[in-house]
């Protein structure tokens, strides 16, 4: 399994989504390195096709694949959550699906 | 460089989404106003703009007035272009004027780093609070209520006990 996390320093969501990606990663016993990434630049989120800060992909798949659909951009990302609202960071329950 | 405590607002003259014109001057009858800058795009933005038209109806009858301005730079972020603006305010029913800051002259003048950044001023339009809406991007979660707190003081006569926190948001997207 991959696991990565890519992210813009511009966002300041990047701490709280990694920190909940650890503790995802933790609670569920599943041991790998993080890969992560920074991304810098306009031209390094197009190579990377990075839809905006955090993005967090396992073995490639995006825990928001619908999310993972918009223009590269050195922006913060939007989630949103099922209760209607946005957050900047995914749920957990994204992120465990993406593992499963 | 953010204005510093006590400093008399700048002026601006800026577009709304309503099709106008807005001047500061426009807003002298409100004694309490609120510049607070803004975008579409940002998460955290989307996140707190329930609050930021929950507290425009909660004292816009006691003389507090809300305005939001975007200068960010819709060629590196489309989204906030000024008729992606006239949109997002049409579709969510925005109560408060939203003003586009194309040159982001305004935005130097002010000198916000953050969306949302709240600048509050007094009727002698002297900033006297700074920074964040609440402690909380979460609604549900949030224990203090700066900006409200800031404006139930100045409607009553007194300054806010809290003048500054640090303003938490996406980052005012400069022009290259």
């Amino acid at each position: 399994m991959t696991v990565e996390f890519l992210y813009w320093a511009g966002c300041p969501s990047h701490p709280e989504a990694r920190e909940l990606l650890e503790g995802v990663l933790q609670a569920r016993g599943v041991d790998v390195a993080i890969d992560v990434r920074e991304v810098r630049t306009q031209e390094d989120a197009r190579e990377l096709a990075f839809p905006g800060s955090p993005t967090i992909r396992v073995d490639g798949r995006d825990v928001d694949p619908v999310g993972a659909e918009e223009p590269p951009s050195l922006s913060c990302r939007i989630y949103r959550l099922p209760n209607g609202r946005v957050s900047p960071v995914p749920t957990r329950e994204q992120i465990e699906e993406a593992l499963q | 460089m953010s204005l510093t405590m006590a400093t008399e607002a700048p002026h601006f003259e800026l577009p709304g989404v309503d099709g106008r014109d807005h001047s500061l001057d426009d807003y002298a009858e409100f004694p309490v106003l609120a510049v607070v800058w803004s975008c579409n795009h940002c998460p955290y933005v989307q996140g707190w703009e329930g609050r930021m038209k929950a507290i425009q109806q909660e004292y816009g009858d006691h003389g507090f007035r809300l305005v939001a301005i975007s200068s960010n730079d819709a060629e590196s972020h489309p989204a906030d272009s000024f008729d992606e603006m006239k949109a997002r305010a049409e579709a969510e029913g925005f109560n408060f004027d939203y003003l586009y800051d194309e040159d982001q002259s305004v935005a130097r003048r002010y000198g916000p780093e953050r969306t949302p950044e709240v600048f509050l001023f007094d009727e002698g339009r002297r900033l006297v609070y700074h920074g964040a809406i609440d402690d909380n991007r979460d609604e549900d979660a949030v224990t203090e209520h700066h900006l409200r707190d800031a404006i139930e003081a100045l409607l009553d006569g007194r300054d806010p006990a809290v003048r500054e926190t640090p303003p938490v948001g996406c980052t005012v997207k400069w022009k290259a």
